[in-house]
């Protein structure tokens, strides 16, 4: 009987919850419009943007998704036009006599969402608060060129100050900027993100401040739903050129790409950054007008690890045969669909300086690729190794160029897949790289020197290959001294010159943007570095 | 029964540790550092990251570091993300109840659906009924999972225009009809064989010509001493099966673009956030805990002879 008892109880139990399931069901299935189920307020914008990995701090974002956002709540001293040159924002000028000494003028009158004015101090004390290796910001370094920075941010142990002495406010809207070096194109520098000002409730609780920033930019911070949504309403007040168009944006979080594109297609997004491969051969056709394919300041290389067996002490010529025994057209064409465009040079046409290098290096030539790797001595084993991330979408593409060297010199060449991102770089910086990784570098300003010293020189943050020449170090730092923008882009392609003698890299191809929005929407365009120009885009 | 089921729950202890602990040392021996996978492929100078690393306990020794994290967990803290910066209790907080949702909704319908399908076929075995079962759990079996999502994907949203193809912000009941029953796709094809075939073997034993013999109704002989005898077999496979359907439910959610535990711990297993993907794995070894021992206590009552001291 006790069996019997509870078996009722149980049966009961299950019935109750069917029924609740049930009703659930039915209850919410009925009266739902297209409108309320995307959740969207009238006149704004959703793009697929995923949950940034850090909280909203300018210092210490340099992932895409978090720049978005950062972009659309913050405004920096300057920005730049499609064709990479100088739009002031929330300066007036940003001048120089010497590139040491820069002086700063802001607009009159700009104020943060909560009200308070924008002046030199705003940025003064962001600036030395990012740069302070107690608060680990993550993109501390790009005020490394800032004199006394060394005091705040030691090689080790605790600074020894709180301030940079470089930076002097002059009056309220104006400040001093003074470099410890030359570096005539440092303004170009301040178009990075990480460059923003704060407010002073920043200070109070940086903690706090990064789940509900106040910035002082386009956009205003409205709400946050973690790893869902981030929505942000446009500032009415904002005075740059680059003025909202619509009224607020909505990143919204994408398990994959596939998912978004469908959203796209069927009404429910407006944007989608980048289609993925398997929507990628109908998408054009899918979206019509909205379809956007652009390319942007972006590169792909192989990068040869000089401490390796491999490429220790190689002859640069050898080099130079194997960047021509890649086919570019027909991998950028077939493998890669058409989202990638050959490389002809170490930097992209976006940024400024790009030349044309007058060589065949980077172009497909078996017969003069087996040639120079044979004058240059062969490649040790007559094998290499090319070391890339399985989970980026690389696979395909690196069998190819594989493929490719195998059969135009007869060099072994084969893929060392790494599982992930991050096993990938331990590999990198621990000096483990067999022969060969790919490497991935996107403009953090458009010029030259953003692709040449960042990533070639002997001391440089991102130089993984570890590629060290006294030659090529002692040009950058001729270039540097120049007393012009336009002189220190000459010397640097003077410097990109030598570099295809000295072959630091192998480039493959630039980047291009595969993406595409909805008919809700109109007026999206593309920026030097890749990233769609929100304020920009109307709702029809 | 009462010591039974405190046995059996003292039992659970040494079972959760041993499994924390596993899954603690495996995330360990992954390479790939959590901190350093932050910047990219910027670099970042040392001391940053060796203070980061401080921060979060990162530089100890991996069993001095799992002691920390069960000392904490025992207080009911589950750390601290290190991206985020935000309490993993907090982030799972967030994530569970979809999945939760979705693994229960499944679970009712394979539940419904299984056992109704499975019994209709029993009764009347090797007829045309019995057959056309068969063939179709065949299929479910066979289909992987991302394909049935996919399909009914373009069948549904696309072709048919019933629903949205992804499940939206507010994941209400109706959304999830859709990737429920493709997640329950699989376990129903198991449930409704062995249904099937538990309840065409009883059909044939003893007790039941006894009970026909009694001059019972049919609907009794079916319903309390035939089910009741069929379902050992079913419940014991449907208790492990709540486990898998929320393991499971990773590949359903990445499909539907649900952003529940399926997501989560891919995303921190890719960033390498150790404490979040023991944190997730935790509660679901506790559910599959939960649930043998449920399924341990229901013998019991379907079947009175079982006796536990």
């Amino acid at each position: 009987m006790r069996g019997a008892k509870s078996a009722k109880w149980v049966a009961g139990a299950i019935v109750v919850a069917m029924a609740a399931t049930a009703c659930g069901g039915s209850d919410s299935g009925s009266d739902k419009d297209k409108g309320s189920a995307s959740g969207k307020p009238a006149g704004y914008v959703s793009i697929d943007v995923g949950e940034p990995q850090k909280p909203l701090i300018p210092a210490d974002t340099n992932e895409t998704n978090g720049s978005y956002v950062i972009q659309s709540l913050f405004t920096q001293l300057l920005d730049f036009d499609a064709q990479g040159n100088i739009v002031y924002t929330n300066a007036e000028s940003v001048e120089t006599t010497d590139s040491k000494t820069w002086t700063v003028k802001l607009k009159a009158g700009w104020k943060f969402h909560n009200g308070e004015a924008v002046t030199a101090q705003s940025y003064v004390d962001a600036w030395n608060w990012y740069a302070n290796i107690k608060n680990n910001q993550q993109n501390a370094f790009w005020f490394g060129d800032i004199a006394g920075y060394a005091d705040v941010h030691p090689e080790k142990g605790d600074p020894k100050a709180d301030k940079m002495s470089g930076l002097k406010v002059v009056d309220e809207t104006t400040f001093t900027i003074e470099l410890a070096e030359k570096v005539p194109y440092f303004n170009y520098k301040l178009g990075y993100a990480t460059f923003a000002p704060l407010p002073k409730v920043f200070f109070d609780d940086p903690k706090a401040f990064g789940q509900k920033p106040v910035g002082n930019g386009p956009y205003k911070f409205e709400k946050w739903t973690h790893k869902k949504l981030i929505q942000v309403a446009a500032n009415p007040d904002y005075q740059g050129p680059n003025k909202a168009q619509n009224k607020g944006i909505q990143f919204k979080n994408y398990a994959t790409l596939e998912a978004a594109y469908q959203d796209v297609v069927s009404g429910n997004l407006d944007i989608i950054r980048q289609v993925g491969p398997t929507d990628l051969p109908k998408y054009k056709q899918d979206l019509g007008d909205g379809a956007i394919e652009q390319p942007y300041a972006a590169i792909q290389s192989l990068v040869p690890a000089f401490y390796s067996k491999t490429f220790k002490d190689i002859d640069p010529k050898v080099l130079q045969g194997l960047s021509m025994a890649i086919d570019r057209d027909t991998i950028t064409k077939t493998v890669l669909n058409n989202t990638r465009t050959p490389a002809t040079s170490f930097t992209p046409p976006q940024v400024k300086g790009n030349q044309d290098l007058g060589t065949d290096v980077f172009t497909y030539n078996p017969e003069k690729a087996k040639q120079l790797i044979t004058e240059g001595g062969g490649v040790p084993d007559n094998k290499l190794f090319l070391q890339y991330n399985t989970d980026g979408g690389h696979k395909e593409w690196v069998t190819a160029v594989c493929e490719s060297i195998r059969k135009a010199t007869g060099v072994d060449c084969v893929g060392d897949a790494k599982p992930d991102f991050p096993t990938d770089l331990e590999a990198r910086d621990n000096d483990q790289v067999k022969s060969m990784y790919r490497g991935g570098w996107v403009a953090d300003y458009p010029v030259n020197v953003n692709f040449i010293k960042e990533l070639y020189h002997t001391n440089a943050e991102s130089n993984n290959g570890r590629f060290s020449d006294k030659e090529i170090d002692g040009l950058m730092a001729a270039a540097d001294k120049a007393n012009s923008l336009d002189e220190a882009v000459k010397g640097y392609q003077e410097v990109e010159k030598k570099l295809l003698e000295k072959m630091p890299a192998i480039p493959l191809w630039y980047y291009r943007i595969n993406g595409g929005h909805g008919k809700a929407v109109d007026n999206v365009k593309v920026d030097f570095h890749g990233d769609l120009e929100l304020p920009g885009v109307t709702v029809k | 029964m009462g010591r039974y089921v405190a046995r059996r729950l003292l039992q659970m202890i040494p079972v959760f540790i041993g499994s924390t602990l596993l899954i603690f040392l495996m995330m360990y021996a992954l390479p790939g550092d959590p901190v350093r996978a932050l910047a990219g492929e910027q670099n970042v100078d040392q001391t940053q990251i060796d203070s980061l690393k401080a921060e979060y306990g990162l530089d100890k020794p991996v069993l001095v570091q799992y002691l920390m994290y069960l000392g904490k967990l025992f207080q009911g803290d589950f750390g601290m993300q290190i991206a985020s910066q935000r309490p993993i209790a907090e982030v799972i907080a967030e994530a569970y109840p979809v999945t939760i949702q979705l693994t229960m909704f499944a679970f009712v319908f394979t539940v419904v659906a299984g056992i109704t399908l499975g019994v209709l076929a029993g009764l009347k075995p090797d007829t045309l009924r019995d057959r056309g079962l068969l063939l179709l759990t065949l299929l479910l079996i066979s289909v992987p999972s991302f394909v049935l999502g996919r399909l009914s994907q373009y069948f549904f949203a696309f072709q048919l225009g019933v629903v949205e193809p992804n499940v939206s912000l507010e994941e209400s009941w109706n959304e999830l009809l859709l990737p429920a029953s493709v997640l329950a796709a699989l376990s129903l094809a198991y449930v409704a064989r062995l249904t099937r075939t538990s309840v065409a073997e009883n059909l044939r034993s003893d007790y039941m010509r006894t009970a026909v013999a009694k001059g019972l109704p049919r609907r009794r002989i079916v319903g309390v001493h035939l089910m009741r005898n069929s379902m050992i077999p079913v419940v014991t496979f449907l208790g492990t099966d709540l486990g898998t359907l929320m393991a499971g439910a990773v590949v359903t959610e990445g499909i539907f673009n649900i952003h529940g535990v399926g997501s989560l711990v891919f995303e921190a297993l890719r960033r390498r956030e150790g404490a979040t993907v023991v944190g997730i794995v935790t509660l679901i070894v506790l559910v599959y805990l939960i649930c043998s021992l449920l399924v341990d206590l229901l013998y019991a009552v379907l079947d009175p002879r079982i006796r536990y001291a």
